[in-house]
Protein backbone atom coordinates (compact mmCIF):
# COMPACT_ATOMS: atom_id res chain seq x y z
CA UNK A 1 0.00 0.00 0.00
CA UNK A 2 1.82 3.14 -0.96
CA UNK A 3 1.61 6.21 1.20
CA UNK A 4 -1.40 8.38 -0.63
CA UNK A 5 -3.74 5.56 -0.27
CA UNK A 6 -2.97 5.32 3.21
CA UNK A 7 -3.44 9.12 3.54
CA UNK A 8 -7.11 8.68 2.01
CA UNK A 9 -7.86 5.83 3.95
CA UNK A 10 -6.95 8.01 7.51
CA UNK A 11 -9.08 10.91 6.04
CA UNK A 12 -12.09 8.65 5.63
CA UNK A 13 -11.20 7.13 9.22
CA UNK A 14 -10.83 10.59 10.82
CA UNK A 15 -14.25 11.64 8.82
CA UNK A 16 -16.39 8.04 9.90
CA UNK A 17 -15.04 8.36 13.95
CA UNK A 18 -16.53 12.59 13.71
CA UNK A 19 -19.83 11.27 11.85
CA UNK A 20 -19.98 8.58 14.35
CA UNK A 21 -19.77 11.00 17.65
CA UNK A 22 -21.94 13.21 16.27
CA UNK A 23 -24.69 10.61 15.55
CA UNK A 24 -24.26 9.11 18.37
CA UNK A 25 -23.91 12.76 20.96
CA UNK A 26 -27.64 13.42 19.05
CA UNK A 27 -28.93 9.99 19.00
CA UNK A 28 -32.75 10.50 20.52
CA UNK A 29 -31.95 7.39 23.33
CA UNK A 30 -29.72 9.62 24.60
CA UNK A 31 -31.19 12.67 25.48
CA UNK A 32 -32.51 11.56 28.99
CA UNK A 33 -28.86 10.32 29.95
CA UNK A 34 -27.71 13.78 28.63
CA UNK A 35 -30.25 16.05 30.10
CA UNK A 36 -29.53 14.08 33.75
CA UNK A 37 -25.38 14.34 32.90
CA UNK A 38 -25.61 18.02 32.42
CA UNK A 39 -27.81 18.38 36.14
CA UNK A 40 -24.83 16.92 37.72
CA UNK A 41 -23.01 20.35 38.75
CA UNK A 42 -25.88 21.30 41.01
CA UNK A 43 -26.68 17.78 42.47
CA UNK A 44 -25.23 18.86 45.77
CA UNK A 45 -26.71 22.06 46.09
CA UNK A 46 -29.07 23.31 48.89
CA UNK A 47 -32.67 22.69 47.73
CA UNK A 48 -33.36 26.35 47.43
CA UNK A 49 -30.48 26.60 44.78
CA UNK A 50 -32.15 23.90 42.40
CA UNK A 51 -35.62 23.02 42.07
CA UNK A 52 -36.63 19.68 44.03
CA UNK A 53 -37.48 17.78 40.92
CA UNK A 54 -33.64 18.02 39.70
CA UNK A 55 -32.27 17.43 43.15
CA UNK A 56 -34.07 13.94 43.52
CA UNK A 57 -33.29 12.85 39.41
CA UNK A 58 -29.33 13.47 39.87
CA UNK A 59 -29.29 11.85 43.09
CA UNK A 60 -31.20 8.63 42.18
CA UNK A 61 -28.68 8.11 38.76
CA UNK A 62 -26.68 5.84 40.56
CA UNK A 63 -27.63 2.47 40.32
CA UNK B 1 -27.20 18.71 56.72
CA UNK B 2 -24.96 18.06 59.91
CA UNK B 3 -22.07 19.44 60.36
CA UNK B 4 -19.90 17.00 62.31
CA UNK B 5 -17.13 15.53 60.41
CA UNK B 6 -18.38 12.25 58.06
CA UNK B 7 -16.10 10.12 56.34
CA UNK B 8 -18.46 11.15 53.05
CA UNK B 9 -17.23 14.76 53.66
CA UNK B 10 -15.07 16.22 50.90
CA UNK B 11 -11.68 16.91 51.16
CA UNK B 12 -11.23 20.36 51.06
CA UNK B 13 -7.76 20.77 52.70
CA UNK B 14 -6.07 20.14 49.59
CA UNK B 15 -7.90 22.46 47.15
CA UNK B 16 -7.60 25.42 49.91
CA UNK B 17 -3.70 24.50 49.84
CA UNK B 18 -3.59 24.47 46.17
CA UNK B 19 -6.14 27.60 45.58
CA UNK B 20 -3.76 29.49 48.01
CA UNK B 21 -0.84 28.60 46.59
CA UNK B 22 -2.22 29.34 42.89
CA UNK B 23 -2.71 33.03 43.81
CA UNK B 24 1.12 32.97 45.39
CA UNK B 25 3.15 31.57 42.45
CA UNK B 26 0.84 33.85 39.88
CA UNK B 27 2.27 36.70 41.62
CA UNK B 28 6.13 35.15 41.52
CA UNK B 29 5.26 33.75 38.12
CA UNK B 30 3.88 37.51 36.85
CA UNK B 31 6.32 39.42 38.74
CA UNK B 32 8.96 37.42 36.96
CA UNK B 33 7.22 38.04 33.57
CA UNK B 34 6.85 42.17 34.44
CA UNK B 35 10.57 41.55 35.06
CA UNK B 36 12.29 39.78 31.96
CA UNK B 37 9.71 42.76 29.82
CA UNK B 38 11.17 45.18 31.92
CA UNK B 39 15.06 43.90 31.02
CA UNK B 40 14.04 44.01 27.39
CA UNK B 41 13.04 47.65 27.75
CA UNK B 42 16.25 48.20 29.75
CA UNK B 43 19.35 46.03 29.26
CA UNK B 44 20.78 47.10 32.51
CA UNK B 45 18.20 45.29 34.27
CA UNK B 46 20.23 41.95 33.91
CA UNK B 47 22.92 43.27 36.26
CA UNK B 48 25.64 41.57 34.51
CA UNK B 49 25.12 38.63 36.63
CA UNK B 50 24.69 35.03 35.34
CA UNK B 51 22.09 33.91 37.42
CA UNK B 52 19.68 37.50 36.52
CA UNK B 53 19.74 37.31 32.51
CA UNK B 54 17.13 36.87 30.42
CA UNK B 55 18.31 33.96 29.03
CA UNK B 56 17.89 32.00 32.28
CA UNK B 57 14.91 33.68 34.38
CA UNK B 58 12.72 33.59 30.73
CA UNK B 59 12.06 29.87 31.75
CA UNK B 60 11.69 30.62 35.14
CA UNK B 61 8.94 32.93 34.23
CA UNK B 62 7.23 30.19 31.90
CA UNK B 63 7.72 27.10 34.19
CA UNK B 64 6.31 29.84 37.09
CA UNK B 65 3.10 30.73 35.10
CA UNK B 66 2.23 27.70 33.14
CA UNK B 67 3.24 24.84 35.71
CA UNK B 68 3.03 26.75 39.26
CA UNK B 69 0.29 29.08 38.66
CA UNK B 70 -1.26 27.24 35.80
CA UNK B 71 -0.97 23.43 37.75
CA UNK B 72 -1.80 24.48 40.99
CA UNK B 73 -5.24 25.62 39.38
CA UNK B 74 -5.68 22.39 37.86
CA UNK B 75 -5.32 20.91 40.62
CA UNK B 76 -7.42 22.61 43.20
CA UNK B 77 -10.20 22.95 40.39
CA UNK B 78 -9.95 19.50 39.45
CA UNK B 79 -9.98 17.90 42.97
CA UNK B 80 -13.40 20.29 43.46
CA UNK B 81 -14.88 19.41 40.88
CA UNK B 82 -14.83 15.40 40.77
CA UNK B 83 -15.96 15.19 44.27
CA UNK B 84 -19.17 17.71 44.17
CA UNK B 85 -20.13 16.30 40.46
CA UNK B 86 -19.33 12.57 41.95
CA UNK B 87 -20.47 12.87 45.27
CA UNK B 88 -17.51 11.05 46.27
CA UNK B 89 -14.78 12.56 49.18
CA UNK B 90 -11.27 11.61 46.79
CA UNK B 91 -9.83 8.53 46.87
CA UNK B 92 -6.88 8.87 49.53
CA UNK B 93 -6.02 11.83 51.61
CA UNK B 94 -2.37 10.96 51.68
CA UNK B 95 -2.15 10.77 48.22
CA UNK B 96 -3.74 13.75 47.66
CA UNK B 97 -1.47 15.61 49.88
CA UNK B 98 1.78 13.84 48.36
CA UNK B 99 0.53 15.18 45.08
CA UNK B 100 0.28 19.33 47.21
CA UNK B 101 3.98 18.81 48.65
CA UNK B 102 4.97 17.24 45.58
CA UNK B 103 3.93 19.96 43.30
CA UNK B 104 5.69 22.32 45.41
CA UNK B 105 8.77 20.76 45.96
CA UNK B 106 8.71 20.37 41.59
CA UNK B 107 7.92 24.24 41.51
CA UNK B 108 11.00 25.12 44.32
CA UNK B 109 13.42 22.80 42.67
CA UNK B 110 12.89 24.42 39.18
CA UNK B 111 13.56 27.89 40.87
CA UNK B 112 16.59 27.02 42.19
CA UNK B 113 18.10 24.97 39.30
CA UNK B 114 16.97 27.60 36.37
CA UNK B 115 18.83 30.72 37.32
CA UNK B 116 21.66 28.72 38.42
CA UNK B 117 21.26 27.55 34.46
CA UNK B 118 20.57 23.98 35.14
CA UNK B 119 18.79 23.02 31.75
CA UNK B 120 17.71 20.02 29.29
CA UNK B 121 16.66 23.45 26.74
CA UNK B 122 13.64 21.91 25.45
CA UNK B 123 11.11 24.68 25.74
CA UNK B 124 8.67 24.25 28.48
CA UNK B 125 10.28 20.90 29.37
CA UNK B 126 14.05 22.40 30.82
CA UNK B 127 13.81 21.10 34.06
CA UNK B 128 16.92 18.46 34.46
CA UNK B 129 16.21 14.51 35.18
CA UNK B 130 15.62 14.10 38.28
CA UNK B 131 13.31 16.43 38.76
CA UNK B 132 11.26 15.25 35.61
CA UNK B 133 11.21 11.81 37.38
CA UNK B 134 9.65 13.59 40.39
CA UNK B 135 7.51 15.21 38.01
CA UNK B 136 6.31 11.88 36.95
CA UNK B 137 5.81 10.30 40.30
CA UNK B 138 3.70 13.21 41.46
CA UNK B 139 1.48 12.93 38.09
CA UNK B 140 0.86 9.41 38.41
CA UNK B 141 -0.44 9.80 41.93
CA UNK B 142 -2.36 12.74 41.01
CA UNK B 143 -4.41 10.17 38.15
CA UNK B 144 -4.18 7.42 40.70
CA UNK B 145 -6.40 10.26 42.98
CA UNK B 146 -8.49 11.64 39.82
CA UNK B 147 -9.44 8.42 38.35
CA UNK B 148 -10.31 6.81 41.59
CA UNK B 149 -12.40 9.37 42.98
CA UNK B 150 -14.14 8.41 39.46
CA UNK B 151 -14.86 5.37 40.07
CA UNK B 152 -16.01 6.03 44.02
CA UNK B 153 -18.84 8.12 42.37
CA UNK B 154 -22.02 8.03 43.61
CA UNK B 155 -23.55 9.42 40.28
CA UNK B 156 -24.26 7.06 37.09
CA UNK B 157 -22.69 9.74 34.92
CA UNK B 158 -19.18 11.26 34.69
CA UNK B 159 -19.77 14.92 34.12
CA UNK B 160 -18.40 16.21 31.15
CA UNK B 161 -15.94 18.53 32.89
CA UNK B 162 -14.35 15.47 34.14
CA UNK B 163 -13.90 14.15 30.54
CA UNK B 164 -12.07 17.23 29.56
CA UNK B 165 -9.77 17.07 33.20
CA UNK B 166 -9.40 13.14 32.21
CA UNK B 167 -7.90 13.86 29.43
CA UNK B 168 -5.57 16.46 30.24
CA UNK B 169 -4.70 14.26 32.89
CA UNK B 170 -3.66 11.35 30.77
CA UNK B 171 -2.55 13.10 27.89
CA UNK B 172 0.01 15.31 29.62
CA UNK B 173 1.34 11.88 31.54
CA UNK B 174 2.34 10.17 28.45
CA UNK B 175 3.45 13.51 26.78
CA UNK B 176 5.75 14.50 29.69
CA UNK B 177 7.37 10.84 29.99
CA UNK B 178 8.37 10.49 26.10
CA UNK B 179 9.39 13.77 25.99
CA UNK B 180 11.96 13.51 28.99
CA UNK B 181 13.74 10.33 28.01
CA UNK B 182 16.94 11.35 28.26
CA UNK B 183 20.45 9.87 29.41
CA UNK B 184 22.22 10.95 31.87
CA UNK B 185 25.89 11.96 32.72
CA UNK B 186 25.91 13.33 35.93
CA UNK B 187 23.38 14.60 38.43
CA UNK B 188 22.42 17.77 36.81
CA UNK B 189 22.85 16.93 33.25
CA UNK B 190 21.46 14.52 30.68
CA UNK B 191 20.94 14.60 27.09
CA UNK B 192 17.91 13.66 25.00
CA UNK B 193 17.32 10.52 23.68
CA UNK B 194 16.52 12.12 20.41
CA UNK B 195 18.07 13.53 17.79
CA UNK B 196 17.94 15.52 15.09
CA UNK B 197 14.44 16.63 13.26
CA UNK B 198 13.17 13.83 15.40
CA UNK B 199 14.11 15.38 18.67
CA UNK B 200 12.73 18.31 17.57
CA UNK B 201 9.18 16.85 15.98
CA UNK B 202 8.87 15.13 19.54
CA UNK B 203 9.35 18.00 21.65
CA UNK B 204 7.05 20.13 19.67
CA UNK B 205 4.74 17.08 19.81
CA UNK B 206 5.22 17.53 23.65
CA UNK B 207 5.02 21.63 23.50
CA UNK B 208 2.07 21.78 21.34
CA UNK B 209 0.42 19.54 23.43
CA UNK B 210 1.43 21.05 26.72
CA UNK B 211 -0.83 24.23 24.75
CA UNK B 212 -3.45 21.77 23.43
CA UNK B 213 -3.96 19.61 27.04
CA UNK B 214 -2.64 21.45 30.08
CA UNK B 215 -3.40 24.95 28.71
CA UNK B 216 -6.54 24.01 26.97
CA UNK B 217 -8.41 20.98 27.82
CA UNK B 218 -7.67 21.27 31.87
CA UNK B 219 -8.61 25.07 31.56
CA UNK B 220 -12.19 23.55 29.69
CA UNK B 221 -13.03 20.80 32.44
CA UNK B 222 -12.93 24.26 34.37
CA UNK B 223 -15.24 25.84 31.93
CA UNK B 224 -17.86 23.16 32.05
CA UNK B 225 -17.94 23.27 35.48
CA UNK B 226 -17.59 27.09 36.84
CA UNK B 227 -19.54 28.78 33.88
CA UNK B 228 -22.86 26.75 34.46
CA UNK B 229 -22.16 27.28 38.52
CA UNK B 230 -21.65 30.78 38.28
CA UNK B 231 -24.47 31.53 35.60
CA UNK B 232 -26.66 29.25 37.66
CA UNK B 233 -27.65 27.20 34.79
CA UNK B 234 -26.93 24.27 33.32
CA UNK B 235 -24.49 23.83 29.84
CA UNK B 236 -26.41 25.32 26.88
CA UNK B 237 -25.64 21.46 25.07
CA UNK B 238 -24.46 18.57 25.97
CA UNK B 239 -24.54 16.95 23.17
CA UNK B 240 -22.26 19.48 21.86
CA UNK B 241 -20.00 19.10 24.76
CA UNK B 242 -19.20 15.02 23.81
CA UNK B 243 -18.85 16.07 20.29
CA UNK B 244 -16.40 19.14 21.45
CA UNK B 245 -14.21 16.73 23.73
CA UNK B 246 -13.76 13.99 21.27
CA UNK B 247 -13.19 16.13 17.99
CA UNK B 248 -10.78 18.47 20.37
CA UNK B 249 -8.54 15.50 21.92
CA UNK B 250 -8.38 13.89 18.52
CA UNK B 251 -7.11 16.65 16.63
CA UNK B 252 -4.41 18.57 19.14
CA UNK B 253 -2.50 16.25 19.04
CA UNK B 254 -1.31 16.46 15.59
CA UNK B 255 -0.78 20.40 15.43
CA UNK B 256 2.82 20.15 16.95
CA UNK B 257 4.22 20.44 13.42
CA UNK B 258 2.97 24.24 12.43
CA UNK B 259 6.05 24.85 15.26
CA UNK B 260 8.56 23.35 12.78
CA UNK B 261 7.40 25.38 9.48
CA UNK B 262 10.78 26.16 6.99
CA UNK B 263 12.78 24.09 9.11
CA UNK B 264 14.45 19.89 8.46
CA UNK B 265 11.44 18.68 9.52
CA UNK B 266 9.88 16.59 6.48
CA UNK B 267 7.96 18.62 3.97
CA UNK B 268 4.40 16.33 4.46
CA UNK B 269 4.64 16.77 8.37
CA UNK B 270 4.70 20.34 8.38
CA UNK B 271 1.43 20.10 5.99
CA UNK B 272 -0.38 18.15 7.79
CA UNK B 273 0.49 19.89 11.00
CA UNK B 274 -1.20 22.97 9.67
CA UNK B 275 -4.20 21.44 7.99
CA UNK B 276 -4.98 20.09 11.17
CA UNK B 277 -4.48 23.29 13.45
CA UNK B 278 -6.86 24.53 10.99
CA UNK B 279 -9.48 21.90 11.61
CA UNK B 280 -8.73 22.47 15.46
CA UNK B 281 -10.85 26.00 14.82
CA UNK B 282 -13.81 23.93 14.78
CA UNK B 283 -13.84 22.07 17.44
CA UNK B 284 -12.19 25.33 19.75
CA UNK B 285 -15.46 27.47 18.75
CA UNK B 286 -17.78 24.77 19.30
CA UNK B 287 -16.34 25.20 22.93
CA UNK B 288 -16.60 28.56 23.03
CA UNK B 289 -19.81 29.18 21.90
CA UNK B 290 -20.95 26.49 24.55
CA UNK B 291 -19.90 27.68 27.43
CA UNK B 292 -21.34 31.57 26.10
CA UNK B 293 -24.75 30.44 25.36
CA UNK B 294 -24.90 29.15 28.69
CA UNK B 295 -25.53 32.77 29.56
CA UNK B 296 -28.57 33.07 26.86
CA UNK B 297 -31.50 34.27 29.30
CA UNK B 298 -29.17 35.16 32.26
CA UNK B 299 -26.68 38.56 30.14
CA UNK B 300 -28.22 40.54 32.42
CA UNK B 301 -25.94 38.93 35.31
CA UNK B 302 -22.65 40.62 33.49
CA UNK B 303 -23.78 43.48 34.70
CA UNK B 304 -23.43 42.84 38.54
CA UNK B 305 -21.24 39.96 38.87
CA UNK B 306 -17.65 40.62 37.85
CA UNK B 307 -16.60 36.85 38.33
CA UNK B 308 -19.03 35.70 35.70
CA UNK B 309 -17.55 38.67 33.32
CA UNK B 310 -13.62 36.76 34.56
CA UNK B 311 -15.05 33.69 32.69
CA UNK B 312 -16.92 34.85 29.86
CA UNK B 313 -13.99 37.53 28.79
CA UNK B 314 -12.12 34.28 29.37
CA UNK B 315 -14.10 32.47 26.30
CA UNK B 316 -13.96 35.42 24.37
CA UNK B 317 -10.17 35.62 24.98
CA UNK B 318 -10.23 31.53 23.82
CA UNK B 319 -12.24 32.34 20.72
CA UNK B 320 -9.95 35.22 19.56
CA UNK B 321 -6.81 33.29 20.34
CA UNK B 322 -8.21 29.86 18.70
CA UNK B 323 -8.93 31.62 15.51
CA UNK B 324 -5.38 33.41 15.53
CA UNK B 325 -3.23 29.98 16.11
CA UNK B 326 -4.92 28.52 13.15
CA UNK B 327 -4.14 31.18 11.02
CA UNK B 328 -0.46 31.55 12.52
CA UNK B 329 -0.47 27.74 11.27
CA UNK B 330 -0.88 28.63 7.81
CA UNK B 331 2.48 28.44 6.45
CA UNK B 332 2.87 31.54 4.44
CA UNK B 333 1.37 33.95 7.68
CA UNK B 334 4.14 31.56 9.49
CA UNK B 335 6.87 32.96 7.18
CA UNK B 336 5.55 36.43 8.18
CA UNK B 337 4.44 35.87 12.20
CA UNK B 338 7.43 32.90 13.36
CA UNK B 339 10.13 34.22 15.47
CA UNK B 340 8.54 37.59 15.89
CA UNK B 341 6.89 39.15 18.85
CA UNK B 342 3.14 38.02 17.45
CA UNK B 343 4.11 34.70 18.69
CA UNK B 344 4.65 36.15 22.09
CA UNK B 345 1.42 37.64 21.78
CA UNK B 346 -0.48 34.91 20.71
CA UNK B 347 0.71 32.81 23.58
CA UNK B 348 -0.37 35.67 26.03
CA UNK B 349 -3.87 36.30 24.32
CA UNK B 350 -4.43 32.62 25.86
CA UNK B 351 -2.45 32.65 28.58
CA UNK B 352 -3.32 36.01 30.22
CA UNK B 353 -6.68 36.27 28.37
CA UNK B 354 -7.89 32.58 28.39
CA UNK B 355 -6.00 30.49 31.15
CA UNK B 356 -5.31 33.24 33.69
CA UNK B 357 -8.87 34.67 33.70
CA UNK B 358 -11.00 31.59 33.96
CA UNK B 359 -8.85 30.49 35.84
CA UNK B 360 -9.17 33.71 38.43
CA UNK B 361 -12.71 33.67 37.84
CA UNK B 362 -12.61 29.93 38.71
CA UNK B 363 -11.18 30.93 42.00
CA UNK B 364 -13.35 33.34 43.29
CA UNK B 365 -16.12 31.17 42.63
CA UNK B 366 -14.46 28.38 44.75
CA UNK B 367 -12.20 30.18 47.75
CA UNK B 368 -15.54 31.24 49.77
CA UNK B 369 -16.66 27.77 49.05
CA UNK B 370 -14.23 26.00 50.52
CA UNK B 371 -13.25 27.98 53.33
CA UNK B 372 -16.67 28.13 54.50
CA UNK B 373 -17.51 31.70 53.95
CA UNK B 374 -20.41 33.08 52.31
CA UNK B 375 -18.86 35.33 49.59
CA UNK B 376 -15.25 37.04 48.43
CA UNK B 377 -14.91 39.94 50.76
CA UNK B 378 -14.95 42.54 47.88
CA UNK B 379 -16.93 42.55 44.99
CA UNK B 380 -15.80 45.75 44.13
CA UNK B 381 -12.06 44.88 44.06
CA UNK B 382 -12.73 41.58 42.17
CA UNK B 383 -14.16 44.77 39.71
CA UNK B 384 -11.51 46.20 39.66
CA UNK B 385 -9.30 43.21 39.34
CA UNK B 386 -11.68 42.67 35.94
CA UNK B 387 -10.35 45.81 34.75
CA UNK B 388 -7.12 45.70 35.15
CA UNK B 389 -6.95 42.35 33.88
CA UNK B 390 -8.52 42.89 30.93
CA UNK B 391 -6.46 46.43 29.83
CA UNK B 392 -3.30 44.31 30.75
CA UNK B 393 -4.03 41.89 28.32
CA UNK B 394 -5.17 44.16 25.46
CA UNK B 395 -1.90 46.20 25.83
CA UNK B 396 0.07 43.16 26.05
CA UNK B 397 -1.52 42.09 22.66
CA UNK B 398 -2.06 44.97 20.62
CA UNK B 399 1.79 45.97 21.68
CA UNK B 400 2.99 42.60 20.77
CA UNK B 401 1.24 42.69 17.15
CA UNK B 402 2.35 45.85 16.14
CA UNK B 403 5.95 44.72 16.84
CA UNK B 404 5.53 41.24 15.41
CA UNK B 405 4.25 42.46 11.99
CA UNK B 406 7.05 45.11 11.94
CA UNK B 407 9.75 42.53 12.88
CA UNK B 408 8.31 40.37 10.27
CA UNK B 409 8.43 42.78 7.40
CA UNK B 410 11.31 44.70 8.24
CA UNK B 411 13.48 41.06 8.32
CA UNK B 412 12.09 39.84 4.88
CA UNK B 413 12.26 43.84 3.30
CA UNK B 414 15.60 42.83 0.81
CA UNK B 415 16.92 45.87 -2.20
CA UNK B 416 17.37 45.30 -5.45
CA UNK B 417 20.51 43.09 -4.92
CA UNK B 418 18.89 41.12 -2.86
CA UNK B 419 20.80 42.71 0.52
CA UNK B 420 18.61 42.91 3.49
CA UNK B 421 17.19 46.44 3.70
CA UNK B 422 17.43 46.92 7.43
CA UNK B 423 19.79 45.02 10.17
CA UNK B 424 18.52 42.98 13.05
CA UNK B 425 19.35 46.14 14.85
CA UNK B 426 17.17 48.31 13.31
CA UNK B 427 14.44 46.06 13.55
CA UNK B 428 15.13 45.38 17.29
CA UNK B 429 14.82 49.56 17.68
CA UNK B 430 11.85 49.40 16.06
CA UNK B 431 10.58 47.27 18.91
CA UNK B 432 11.43 49.43 21.38
CA UNK B 433 7.98 51.36 21.87
CA UNK B 434 6.05 47.91 21.83
CA UNK B 435 8.39 46.44 24.63
CA UNK B 436 7.46 49.52 27.23
CA UNK B 437 3.75 48.73 26.35
CA UNK B 438 3.89 45.27 26.82
CA UNK B 439 5.60 46.19 30.05
CA UNK B 440 3.03 48.53 31.21
CA UNK B 441 0.43 45.77 30.16
CA UNK B 442 1.61 43.27 32.59
CA UNK B 443 2.38 45.37 35.06
CA UNK B 444 -1.49 45.73 35.14
CA UNK B 445 -2.26 41.78 35.17
CA UNK B 446 0.52 41.94 38.19
CA UNK B 447 -1.31 44.61 40.27
CA UNK B 448 -4.98 42.98 39.52
CA UNK B 449 -3.23 39.44 40.89
CA UNK B 450 -1.93 41.95 43.90
CA UNK B 451 -5.48 42.78 44.90
CA UNK B 452 -6.66 39.28 44.37
CA UNK B 453 -4.50 38.26 46.75
CA UNK B 454 -5.49 41.29 49.15
CA UNK B 455 -9.07 39.87 49.05
CA UNK B 456 -8.72 36.37 49.30
CA UNK B 457 -6.45 37.26 52.49
CA UNK B 458 -9.58 39.23 54.01
CA UNK B 459 -12.22 36.82 53.13
CA UNK B 460 -10.09 33.34 55.00
CA UNK B 461 -8.30 35.27 57.40
CA UNK B 462 -11.50 34.67 60.15
CA UNK B 463 -12.25 30.93 59.04
CA UNK B 464 -12.69 28.99 61.85
CA UNK B 465 -12.19 25.17 61.85
CA UNK B 466 -16.01 25.11 62.08
CA UNK B 467 -16.40 26.71 59.39
CA UNK B 468 -14.00 24.64 57.38
CA UNK B 469 -15.78 21.51 58.42
CA UNK B 470 -19.25 22.57 58.07
CA UNK B 471 -18.27 23.61 53.87
CA UNK B 472 -16.58 20.03 53.37
CA UNK B 473 -20.10 18.28 54.67
CA UNK B 474 -21.78 16.60 51.38
CA UNK B 475 -24.99 17.97 50.55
Amino acid sequence: MDNSTLQGLGTVFAMAAFIGVVIWAYSSHKKKDFDEAAQLPFADEDEHETSDEQHKDARSNKQ
Amino acid sequence: MSTATTPTAYNYKVVRQFAVMTVVWGIVGMAMGVFIASQLVWPELNFGLPWTTFGRLRPLHTNAVIFAFGGCALFATSYYVVQRTSQARLVSDGLAAFTFWGWQAVIVLAAITLPMGLTSTKEYAELEWPIDILIAVVWVSYALVFFGTIMKRKMKHIYVGNWFFGGFILTVAVLHIVNSMAVPVSLTKSYSMYSGATDAMIQWWYGHNAVGFFLTAGFLGMMYYFVPKQAERPIYSYRLSIVHFWALISIYIWAGPHHLHYTALPDWAQSLGMVMSLILLAPSWGGMINGMMTLSGAWHKLRTDPILRFLVVALAFYGMSTFEGPMMAIKTVNALSHYTDWTIGHVHAGALGWVAMISIGSLYHLIPKVFGREAMYSTALINTHFWLATIGTVLYIVSMWVNGITQGLMWRAVNVDGTPTYSFVEALEASHYGFVVRMIGGAFFLIGMLLMAYNVWRTVRHSKAANLEAAAQTA
